[in-house]
């Protein structure tokens, strides 16, 4: 396929920007793929993985853009490209009616807090190679910092969280999504009650899931702390995390602790374990896939392993009843018995990551092996690029996807195509998809998504197969988008709804167990 | 850091968020009802290199944190812009040549800005130090002078290593008389030529022909004597920041323009001229030159700037900019705390407007020691006093008021001694900070005229040029490996 390469010297737009203009410039002119991306060093790494690094762009600077731009004809590249000028053009930052006399609004966070002199919190979501400096100047200046940035150095990170540490601040990532703190909805979160449930979380989207059903059964967040995903690490020792249970612990408005994260490093596992049974309040723990699940260590903490125990076991907690009850699942065994006998395998298809590695555990529990792009073994990688292969479980978050196009739960448009591609495989058994509502995702995600869904079963109705799709709504009724809408748009394209994420996987191990047993 | 540490207090009060990146993320913020907002124009700083934006965060002062770098940072620029502010530049002698002041000057010759070899010199530095070397009589036609000049046997040496500053070209030769400012509070002094007064065609635009030869010795035999026996009336030298201050409150920048100073500079000299043993002639051939020329006035400015800059210099850490200077194909600076070593970046061409029959296409590359003017917080960064100078570039007085207010963000300090009517009154920003232009991606405005591209042709107009931002990550790389070396 024809592509070219162009660089645009000396202008600097943010990634979002940059990705607004591709996504319009797709959507305009019918190419297949518009790039645009700084000059940095690890944006050239990231084309050249993609194969896309040409002549055009090899000696960018970090201060340029880089354009490339692949598509059927040299002709349709050309328009693509006259349209990123325009749209680039057309960002320009708005000038006040006299023009030129108009002052700078603040670049620096020094210049800011002369400005907002009480200021308590950086939020940080600039491009990951710059991203530790600026919380590194946020915390010297005070400031706990939120830090969304992903692709953060180890080593960089491991000295804002010591600093932090020194300075009784807290820094909540990087590649942190989520948090909530005092009500206020940081980065990618869902509006809920507030109440009597602190939680703190590597997992932004496990954060998500878990504060929405605990909305739902009727609880409320008092705050939610998102830690990063590198905290339970071993290099980094799970300093946010314990900093964060310190701070639960001491609020008043606090009466249960939960941690989610996936399978923390042996040393964080054990310090976080401590230290809940020294808080003196009940706490509950998911490790989602840690296969050392223990007995409780007495009855204030309690280990759980799916996203929903997490908070069924929350709340039971706050109410003092100490009854969990398990989420009903609906019956799937009407969609399973609809199957033809070759369809066997299971494809999930996520934009949360943590929805994927759930998935994964919970399938591997009913004996459902699954390749991914984040296995949990080694064995079960799925290379980048490659098609599904048996059962599969695809985080479409990942970079491999995102170079160069938005996050899925921005816009779903790789979604929908990689959907097509598995409905046309006739070894497909069903398809689970997550919705993800809130701030920071797409305006009507099951709109968007909706007539994937029709073009998918019809591709496999086409060639006489029935193709269960099971999707869940990771969201709140109080959310922009509406949980209620938003399933009932799902509901309308006879997709089979799940209350959550564990159910989700569950109803779908369901379906390839119900139809091995017909076999 | 043994001490036990504190649970953080994030959710002890209402959040107010400082925030660097994606616009879209901060809606829930906004609509919260109990949480502030700021949203930077952030962009990478410098020239995007992450291991800078990393360096420049290693440097950021903490006040909970004495002994970290940053903070080491902010005690010296303290130190260094109190120096500045607390400056007393007096305007005390005149050397009649040179080599009065540097004995054993040779054949040497000074020029603006950093350091540069004959072979890597612009036009107009070019024709400049063939007309010295005619003007000292050390060749006889500018075809030997320019051989000569190539020869190897002349010294070359930037102005500013030597205590000195030179307007555009900037050359000094041993002959050359040249102003003597004493810094009364720092004990220093600091040197510069005299204006020519010869329009378009003078040295220090690069011109060499008879002429200007000429009106250098009118500078020498007639101009030097009469101003020295002037001075020596005024008892313990004229004090120049006064004149600076009413100036500034007259619409003068005392860079580019000194209209303003260059009167009361005539007012407070004519006594002492009239009182001091002159004959008739010269007095009446200097009065009118200082009459005339709204321009005289600057090499005071520099020579004050100088001198203040220069007793500012070398506090241990201090990453404040004392000296900012052009040769016409590179920006250099020095910075307070790193020694005398040189970080430039290439020169800019200026913005503006032109003589007629002049065109951008004929303008050299920014040229000057005159930016000291900037680096001791005059020149651009008082433009708010000049609205006058906004002209240049078409702009109106808001933007002269914004110039001084852009300015500030760089700056250590405001210089209570150099107030702006137009801004209330507050005082002009000063000292510029290496680790602020970095941060702030803003480069140091620089109000200048602008000198055409080939030897000998002397001024073709003027307006305003930023300087180069690599020469602020160079410095701000030399801090940061000083730190480290420290650590």
């Amino acid at each position: 396929m024809p592509i070219k390469s162009v660089v645009k010297a000396n202008l600097y737009k943010d990634s979002v920007a940059l990705m607004r203009v591709s996504q319009l410039v797709i959507a305009r002119t019918g190419v297949e793929r518009a790039t645009l991306l700084m000059g940095t060093k690890a944006n050239k790494e990231l084309l050249a993985q993609a194969n896309i690094l040409e002549a055009g762009v090899k000696d960018a600077q970090p201060s340029d853009i880089m354009i490339v731009v692949e598509g059927a004809s040299m002709d349709s590249i050309a328009a693509a490209l006259r349209e990123v000028d325009a749209l680039i053009e057309g960002e320009g930052t708005p000038r006040s009616v006299d023009g030129k006399a108009e002052d700078r609004p603040p670049r620096s966070i020094a210049m800011a807090l002369g400005v907002a002199k009480n200021a308590n919190l950086a939020q940080i979501s600039v491009p990951g190679p710059y991203a530790a400096a600026e919380a590194l100047k946020a915390l010297h200046q005070g400031l706990n910092v939120f830090l969304f940035s992903d692709n953060v150095p180890l080593a960089q990170e491991r000295v804002i969280k010591q600093l932090a540490l020194k300075k009784d601040l807290v820094v909540m990532g990087p590649d942190c999504g989520t948090a909530i703190i005092r009500g206020v909805p940081l980065g990618f979160a869902n509006v809920v009650r507030r109440g009597r449930i602190g939680l703190v979380g590597a997992s932004g989207t496990g954060l998500q899931e878990v504060t929405c059903q605990i909305h739902r059964l009727g609880e409320g967040i008092s705050h939610a702390i998102g830690t990063g995903s590198h905290d339970i690490h071993e290099d980094i020792g799970g300093t946010t995390t314990c900093q964060g249970l310190d701070m639960l612990a001491a609020d008043a408005g606090t009466d249960v602790l939960v941690v989610v994260s996936k399978p923390p490093s042996a040393t964080v596992r054990e310090r976080v374990l401590s230290q809940l049974k020294s808080v003196g309040k009940p706490s509950v723990v998911c490790f989602i896939g840690d296969g050392a699940a223990e007995p409780p260590a007495g009855n204030r903490v309690r280990l759980v392993s799916t996203l929903q125990e997490a908070a069924t076991a929350a709340v039971a907690a706050a109410r003092g009843t100490g009854v969990v009850t398990e989420a009903i699942l609906p019956d799937i065994s009407g969609e399973a018995r609809k199957l033809a006998a070759g369809q066997r395998f299971l494809r999930g298809l996520y934009s949360g990551g943590t929805f994927c590695a759930e998935a994964q555990v919970i399938w591997r529990r009913s004996g459902v092996a699954a390749y991914s792009n984040a296995p949990l073994d080694a064995q079960h990688r799925l290379p980048d690029g490659a098609p599904s292969r048996e059962h599969t479980a695809i985080d479409l978050g990942s970079d491999e996807f995102t170079v160069g196009r938005p996050h899925p739960m921005i816009d779903p448009a790789m979604r929908i195509a990689r959907l097509l591609q598995e409905a046309a495989d006739p070894a497909v058994a069903a398809i689970v998809l997550d919705v993800v509502l809130g701030y920071g995702s797409h305006e009507d995600p099951a709109g968007a998504l909706a007539p994937g869904i029709r073009q998918a079963r019809d591709i496999a109705a086409r060639a006489g197969r029935h193709l269960p799709v099971i999707a869940f709504v990771c969201g709140t009724e109080e959310d922009p988008q509406r949980l209620s809408a938003q399933e009932a748009k799902l509901r309308s394209e006879g997709v089979v709804l799940a209350p959550g994420s564990t159910a989700a996987a569950k109803l779908a191990a369901a379906v390839v167990g119900a139809s091995a047993g017909k076999r | 850091m043994d001490k036990p540490h504190r649970t953080p207090g994030l959710l002890q009060h209402d959040l107010s968020v400082v925030s660097a990146g994606v616009a879209g993320l901060t809606d829930a913020i906004e609509r919260s009802g109990t949480a502030s907002l700021l949203h930077l124009d952030w962009r990478p700083v410098g020239d995007g290199d992450p291991s800078l934006a990393w360096d420049l965060a290693t440097l950021t002062g903490d006040s909970a944190d004495p002994e970290c770098a940053g903070s080491r940072i902010d005690r010296a620029n303290a130190e260094a812009v109190t120096r500045v502010i607390g400056a007393e530049p007096v305007w005390s002698d005149v050397a009649l040549h040179a080599s009065e002041i540097w004995p054993d000057m040779g054949r040497t010759l000074l020029h603006a800005g950093p350091p540069v070899p004959w072979q890597g010199m612009c036009g107009p530095v070019r024709g400049a130090i063939i007309g010295a070397i005619l003007y000292e009589n050390w060749a006889k036609s500018p075809e030997d002078a320019e051989k000569l000049a190539a020869s190897g046997s002349i010294r070359y040496a930037p102005c500013h290593e030597w205590g000195a500053v030179g307007p555009m070209c900037g050359i000094i030769s041993p002959s050359m008389p040249l102003l003597v400012v004493t810094n009364r509070a720092g004990g220093n002094a600091a040197y510069a030529p005299m204006m020519e007064s010869g329009g378009a065609r003078t040295l220090r635009f690069g011109a060499f022909g008879d002429d200007v030869v000429a009106g250098l010795k009118w500078m020498e035999r007639v101009l030097a004597p009469t101003l020295k026996a002037a001075v020596a009336r005024m008892d313990g030298g004229l004090p120049l920041k006064p004149i600076i201050a009413q100036a500034l409150h007259m619409g003068d920048d005392v860079h580019n323009r000194n209209t303003a100073a260059s009167l009361l500079l005539l007012r407070a000299v004519t006594e002492a001229l009239l009182e001091a043993d002159i004959a008739n002639a010269p007095l009446v051939e200097v009065l009118k030159l200082l009459r005339a020329d709204d321009m005289f006035f600057l090499s005071f400015s520099m020579a004050a700037c100088k001198a203040t800059m220069d007793a500012a210099h070398g506090v241990p850490f201090s990453s404040m900019v004392t000296a900012m200077a052009r040769n016409g194909v590179s920006v250099g600076i020095r910075v307070s705390g790193l020694g005398p070593a040189w970080f430039t970046g290439p020169a800019d061409v200026p913005v503006g407007l032109f003589l007629p029959g002049f065109s951008e296409a004929d303008a050299n590359p920014d040229l000057g020691d005159s930016a000291i003017t900037e680096t001791a917080g005059l020149g651009a960064f008082a433009m708010a006093a000049a609205p006058a100078m906004v002209q240049f570039v078409g702009g109106t007085p808001q933007d002269a008021l914004r110039y001084s207010r852009e300015m500030a963000r760089i700056a250590i300090s405001r210089n209570p001694g150099f107030t702006l009517p137009a801004l209330d009154f507050v005082g002009s920003p000063v000292g510029i900070d290496v680790r602020k232009v970095v941060d702030e991606g803003l480069r140091p405005v620089i109000n200048t005229a602008t000198a055409h591209k080939q030897p000998g042709m002397g001024i073709i107009g003027a307006g305003i040029v930023q300087a180069p931002m690599q020469a602020f990550t160079a410095a701000l790389r030399a801090l940061a490996a000083q730190h480290a070396g420290r650590a």
